[in-house]
């Protein structure tokens, strides 16, 4: 990794009132990361992006932006430059004007504006519409207006606070590109702020996960989903089967175990002797049979529940125990559909290798 | 809720006592002083009849008031209504600013001390001002302390803006908590995101953004300042006449009705052209609601 242009350092954030919305937060964040925080409502990652644009203060700690301490520098100081949720698009003043603020602002030259506030709109496929208000425009034009007055400041983070979630559903598809593409283009650092996994996952090169203020992993999209660190990551991360489990004894690398509702069987873990711990298997990854297969983790139980989604269908199965199962069943041939019926009896098995476990 | 042509019968039921009230105690005596406004004084006898007119003789009022005289007054009054709105949006602004980002269980309680006033008649409060202001009033008094005064402040100019700037306040702060309230604060976080200083975000952003409140403030001071006659009477004394007493003087003390009442629809004529130009800046600032 090249070297961190943010850098958060013990950043705690209480407001008055005694909510502590960011407790004790590190990350480094590297030059031309696309960088996503993730967590649901309520976990801190608004606040931590305000942090770093200058918006909030922290209570402790220190913020080095491109290698110097910014924590307490006021907004309009900061090389960082910010999209809001709500776009913030200046209602008063047209596109062009819109763009152009930050530069006017700051006592950039009439011609100079003129120069990059065209080609920010033309970044952003907005040359036609540059005397429009922003009152005659939709959603989508509104959030590339902010997009472009934020990088017409060249800063060296891109903040985003949110930034599809106003849209509709097919437009978030293009802007999520749009964003991915931009993002290549001008080589700045990208901080986006999400409660949607999936926005994160399929945009961001690095995702720290949120929960009550902390950060509880950071990784790339494809460890966060198949090596969570904790229950709270895996059953963030898309969908999964946690099932509880007591760990018997020790055989060199693999744990010898009793899974709640499945039975013994030995997995890959370090000495864990005597604790409760949590198996975590994602849906796609358990197999269905209606004969007992080989697969030394198999279980028997009742279908539940079938839900056709077109390309998948998700199957409910009651195992013994009152745990219930999770499978995704890929339809890949036109006739076959799930292949098993509610009330049917069948077998679960997955590979040994495909259960993860979580000790957090 | 429909409009009324799907509801024609909740229409007039809610519509026709108003209007009536309306047609009968507004629109009725404003005609008779209209035609009053054209009206000369009936003769009898050769004398000036106290009670009897000569109806739509002609526009001889209305040549009368264009008389130096009375275009004196008339500006004096839109000069001293101009400085004192002027005045109570300087100081209006700030307090309803800060009304706005106080903590939420205050503002109810900062609410209630700018409309407190409202509930004290008006000629108490300003005879309570004649006592802070005269020249063993209160300020005085202080003064003194150090060694200075006494003043002499009322019965001027001075004293009649103050008046109408200290009651007319209210009138002022509210139009601008409700903008000021409404403004979306991102608009200000993004000026500052991208360079603003805290000033350059004032003057760039939040004062066009509030700017209908700044404009229905200004409506709601200086119509009421031009027309007032209380405050100028009692705080300004002979020194600082406004049109309002002109126009009061008319009606009760020189008995002139005609006279009294084409001055008043010159007064009215005046403010229409104030909230004209109200309505051309609405046209204007299309996109900003107002």
């Amino acid at each position: 990794m090249s070297e961190a242009i943010v850098s958060i350092r013990n950043v705690t954030k209480a407001f008055p009132g005694g909510v502590t919305a960011v407790d004790n937060v590190s990350l480094d964040i590297a030059q031309n990361e696309f960088f996503a925080l993730l967590g649901p409502s309520g976990c801190g990652k608004t606040t931590l992006l305000r942090m770093i644009s200058g918006l909030e203060t922290p209570t402790a700690g220190g913020i080095l932006i491109g290698g110097e301490d910014m924590a307490y520098t006021p907004p309009n100081k900061r090389p960082t430059n910010m999209v809001f949720q709500s776009y913030a698009v200046f209602p008063h003043m047209t596109v062009e004007q819109n763009v152009g603020y930050g530069l006017k602002v700051t006592g950039v030259a009439s011609d100079e504006i003129k120069r990059r506030v065209g080609e920010a709109l033309e970044m952003v496929k907005l040359t036609a519409l540059a005397t429009r208000k922003p009152d005659q425009m939709s959603g989508g034009q509104r959030q590339r207006v902010a997009l472009a007055r934020a990088l017409v400041k060249r800063p060296k983070v891109l903040l985003l606070d949110e930034p599809l979630s106003a849209l509709d559903a097919k437009l978030r598809d293009d802007m999520r590109m749009e964003l991915t593409r931009l993002q290549e283009t001008v080589g700045i650092t990208f901080i986006i702020v999400t409660h949607d996994q999936d926005e994160a996952l399929s945009m961001a090169s690095r995702i720290a996960v949120m929960d009550k203020g902390a950060v509880q992993q950071v990784a790339t999209p494809a460890e966060l989903y198949e090596q969570p660190k904790n229950r709270f990551v895996a059953d963030f991360i898309g969908k999964v089967n946690l099932i509880e489990a007591r760990v018997h004894r020790q055989i060199g690398r693999k744990i010898d175990c009793e899974l709640k509702g499945v039975g013994r069987m030995e997995l890959n873990s370090d000495n864990l002797v005597g604790a409760q711990v949590s198996v975590a298997v994602r849906p796609e990854k358990l197999k269905i049979a209606t004969s007992e297969p080989t697969s030394a983790v198999r279980v028997q139980g009742k279908v539940r529940d079938v839900a056709y989604y077109g390309d998948t269908s998700h199957v409910v199965i009651e195992a013994g125990d009152g745990l219930d199962l999770s499978v995704n069943v890929q339809n890949d041939t036109r006739l076959g559909g799930a292949g098993v019926e509610r009330g049917q009896q069948v077998w679960v098995y997955w590979a040994p290798e495909d259960s993860i476990v979580l000790t957090e | 809720m429909e409009n009324w042509k799907q509801n024609p019968r909740v229409f007039w039921t809610l519509g026709i006592p108003p209007s009536l009230w309306l047609l009968a105690f507004f629109i009725i005596p404003l005609g008779f002083l209209f035609v009053m406004s054209f009206s000369d004084k009936a003769m009898v006898d050769g004398q000036v009849s106290i009670t009897g007119y000569d109806y739509l003789t002609g526009i001889t009022n209305y040549i009368r008031a264009f008389d130096s005289l009375y275009l004196g007054i008339m500006w004096k009054s839109v000069w001293i209504s101009a400085l004192a709105t002027a005045l109570c949006l300087l100081t209006a602004y700030p307090i309803a600013f800060g009304i706005c980002f106080a903590q939420d269980k205050w503002k109810p309680l900062l609410l209630l001390l700018v409309v407190l006033p409202f509930w004290i008649n008006l000629l108490i409060r300003t005879y309570a001002l004649i006592a802070v202001f005269r020249t063993q009033g209160y300020v005085n008094k202080i003064l003194g302390v150090v060694g200075l005064g006494p003043y002499e402040m009322l019965y001027n100019n001075f004293a009649v803006i103050f008046g109408l700037v200290y009651v007319y306040m209210p009138f002022m702060v509210l139009p601008l908590y409700a903008t000021i309230e409404r403004l979306d604060k991102s608009y200000l976080e993004a000026s500052l995101d991208l360079g603003g200083s805290q000033f350059q975000t004032f003057l760039r952003v939040t004062v066009p953004l509030t700017m209908p409140g700044i404009i229905s403030g200004i409506i709601l001071v200086f119509i009421p300042c031009l027309g007032s006659f209380l405050t100028p009477d009692l705080l300004g004394g002979a020194n600082a006449l406004m049109i309002g007493n002109v126009i009061e003087r008319q009606f009760k003390a020189a008995n002139d009705w005609p006279f009294g009442s084409a001055l008043s629809f010159l007064l009215m004529y005046a403010t229409f052209g104030a909230l004209a130009l109200r309505y051309l800046f609405t046209l204007r600032s299309k996109g900003v609601d107002v």
